[in-house]
């Protein structure tokens, strides 16, 4: 899943090491107060435009996870008979005979049940309404409430985006399967680099046995394509799963691949650190050796590893969207983009109701993006040295 | 050299040796295995079952099978696929040949594409041109190919101008020899795209990189204060040089290729590795399984090795031994 970053990535990041937050001088009193390591990151990050867009992106992106079920019109599940492969219906303002109206759709008719075609009825309006009562539903798995932001009345359908093979709402799965496809990124990555902080942490640390065994493990996992590890990984499981412990299931894989690159770079960045002077200085003092490599050595990778954990997330994300997309991820009837997008596999599908893959492909590609920019972002702003733009170069 | 090039090929064998260690222990703990699922069909005896239990070494502890395993694989067994009723090592030998042919035709798409890209911004720097293809490879980082594979098979689908998967034609016996080689070409443009178009960005901006680079030393200054002509500059005197890092991803490319194909494998039914490796991971065949993985890390562990050997070849600074 790394390999569009491919091993040039993570040498060029190599570059950010040791642009240190805890290395900034303590500020003296009496002497003109110095900037904070964090307003001297600002003052950098705000000066790349993309990398601020991306941010905002991504923190819409996650609240409207966070409140999919009130944004969404109907739950994830909820499938409609009447309207299978139901095209995305067009907001209008404006009626046949030319009066304004508040926004609505026009109700259909299904014209030809072998072809799902469906045609607009233009005497009908269906007035879009908001907040709206409609099905139950927790937010934030607690609160229980019944208002979504819009909807139509029943017994009439709002499909803004389309519907799927099983007259399901795609704008409803997209919302509820941003829960977990923009999620296992971050879940995943906080595993995987917990575990490579560790074991690279050790291994450059300590060095002997357990330096050259973490390394051969490094060495071994590095070795397997990445593809190929991830699908071989999930014959761990069972094939059919419920799909919270799928959830789990593909974090676990992702996590247990993510760790070894991270782990090689740390140890190198270690094995630089621990000959200065001040882990010297804690030596002598008879600081525990642990307590040293945690407090005093691993805080001066972290400007790297936020850079590097913003640049990874990407290849998690696409790690469950490959998954899901091959069958073995996120299983129906919960919504994850990769299993939309494995909706859209079939040459009929892709022809007649093409709306299956703009859908999830958008929302990927957009949110690869937008992590992409706030990385670099992140990157020229951590890490002075690097020239905008000049790094990945 | 030669002795450098020995050390590595010895270090290959343990590092196989532990990737299947690896999948044999992931597979051990994978949940049911064939045989049960045969189990479940009427048309199979019990006696049958039980002689294939025998045969496969399923009813010893673990620790024989993967010791079995190894035994075997070392004399060049790689076991019988479950779901094929073959020997692991035919079913590979065709996917791993039609996987490098895949692969090897991504690489000719990403660094046909790269190279006059990549030189062409560099001369153009800060200009437009650069601009433009810059921000292009950025964006392109961004579409997985999952997308990229599905939107060229609906261009297919739409268009007509290419098939929409598979390998060959259903006339293919009948084709001549020319004949059969357009086939085949037309049906690994599309994939060939897929998967070429994955590392190209990266490529293109280390080309471009490495220009600029070349571009800045003394020498190439002293090409242009004798009177060369730029076209000569660039091409004869700065680009040799500048292709000269490249030549080390070449090799790293063509092993990242073998992963990348996966997907592109099974969207447009390539019969690769990647796809023998999906459906036998989804019939639990895992001696077909742990053989793919294995292969599958051969190619990838060989292509770092070339890369490494071409970089000594290219470069005399560098010298092993």
């Amino acid at each position: 899943m790394t390999d569009r970053h491919g091993p040039e990535r993570s040498v060029s990041v190599l570059g950010a090491r040791g642009s240190v937050a805890g290395a900034a001088p303590p500020p003296t009193r009496g002497a003109v107060s110095q900037p904070t390591p964090a307003r001297l990151f600002w003052r950098q990050f705000r000066k790349s435009p993309l990398g601020i867009a991306g941010g905002v992106l991504l923190a819409l992106f996650y609240a409207t996870a966070l409140l999919a079920p009130f944004l969404a019109p109907y739950a994830q599940e909820t499938m409609d008979r009447e309207r299978f492969f139901h095209p995305p219906q067009r907001l209008h303002m404006r009626d046949a005979a030319g009066r304004f109206h508040a926004p609505f759709v026009y109700a259909t008719t299904l014209e030809n049940a072998g072809e799902f075609r469906f045609q607009e009825d233009r005497a009908r309006i269906e007035p879009l309404r908001f907040f709206t009562r409609g099905e139950r539903y927790r937010l934030f798995g607690l609160i229980p409430a019944d208002r979504h932001l819009y909807g139509v009345d029943p017994p009439g359908r709002v499909f803004l985006l389309g519907a799927d093979p099983f007259g399901r709402d795609v704008l409803s799965r997209l919302l509820f399967g941003a829960q977990v496809s923009l999620t296992v990124g971050l879940v995943g990555i906080a595993i995987s680099f917990a575990l490579g902080l560790l074991l690279g942490g050790i291994s450059g640390y300590f060095g002997g046995w357990v330096d050259n065994l973490v390394m051969r493990g490094t060495e071994l996992l590095l070795s397997i394509p990445g593809l190929y590890l991830i699908i071989a990984l999930r014959a761990v499981f069972p094939v059919e799963l419920p799909s919270q412990q799928v959830y789990l299931a593909i974090v676990a894989i992702l996590a247990f691949i993510g760790w070894a690159g991270l782990a090689r770079v740390i140890r190198g960045m270690v094995l630089s650190i621990r000959r200065q002077e001040f882990v010297a200085a804690a030596e002598a003092l008879g600081v525990p050796r642990l307590r040293i490599l945690a407090l005093h050595i691993l805080p001066n990778t972290m400007s790297f590893v936020i850079v590097a954990a913003t640049i990874s997330i990407p290849g998690y994300i696409l790690g469950e969207v490959f998954l899901s997309f091959l069958g073995v991820g996120v299983q129906e009837p919960s919504a994850s983009w990769g299993n939309m997008l494995n909706q859209a596999r079939s040459l009929r599908v892709l022809t007649s109701f093409p709306w299956l893959l703009w859908a999830p492909g958008t929302a990927i590609f957009i949110t690869v993006m937008a992590f992409n920019f706030f990385g670099d972002g992140l990157r020229d702003a951590l890490d002075p040295r690097s020239l905008p733009g000049g790094k990945t170069a | 050299m030669r002795t450098y090039v020995a050390k590595r090929l010895l270090q290959i064998v343990p590092l196989l040796l532990g990737i299947a260690a690896l999948t044999f222990l992931l597979l051990t703990l994978a949940p049911g295995d064939f045989l049960n699922t045969m189990a479940e069909n009427p048309a199979i005896s019990p006696e049958t079952l039980a002689a294939m239990r025998r045969n496969f070494g399923l009813d010893r502890p673990v620790y024989v099978q993967f010791l079995l395993y190894i035994g075997n694989l070392l004399r060049g067994d790689f076991g019988e696929s479950f779901s094929r009723h073959q020997p692991v090592f035919t079913v590979l030998r065709a996917g791993v040949a039609n996987t490098l042919v895949l692969a090897v035709a991504a690489a000719l798409v990403t660094w046909g594409l790269a190279i006059p890209l990549g030189v062409w911004a560099a001369v153009r720097q800060h200009t437009w041109v650069d601009r433009v293809l810059s921000f292009g490879a950025f964006v392109w980082l961004s579409v997985p190919e999952v997308l990229s594979g599905l939107l060229l098979l609906l261009f297919a689908a739409r268009t007509g101008w290419f098939p929409v998967g598979g390998m060959h034609s259903l006339d293919w016996d009948q084709l001549d020899g020319p004949g059969k080689a357009l086939d085949l070409l037309r049906h690994l443009a599309l994939p060939a795209l897929v998967v070429g178009l994955i590392p190209l960005a990266a490529r293109m901006r280390q080309m471009r990189a490495s220009l600029l680079d070349v571009l800045r030393l003394e020498y190439v200054t002293t090409a242009r204060a004798k009177g060369l002509g730029e076209r000569q500059v660039v091409f004869k005197h700065a680009l040799r040089n500048a292709l000269n890092p490249l030549i080390t991803l070449f090799g790293y490319t063509l092993g990242a290729l073998v992963s990348g194909s996966f997907v592109a494998e099974i969207i447009f039914s390539w019969p690769g590795i990647g796809r023998i490796t999906l459906e036998a991971i989804l019939a639990q065949d895992q001696y077909l399984v742990m053989g793919a993985v294995l292969m599958a890390s051969t190619m990838l562990i060989l292509g770092n090795l070339v890369a490494d050997l071409l970089l000594a070849a290219a470069d005399p600074r560098i010298a092993y031994d």
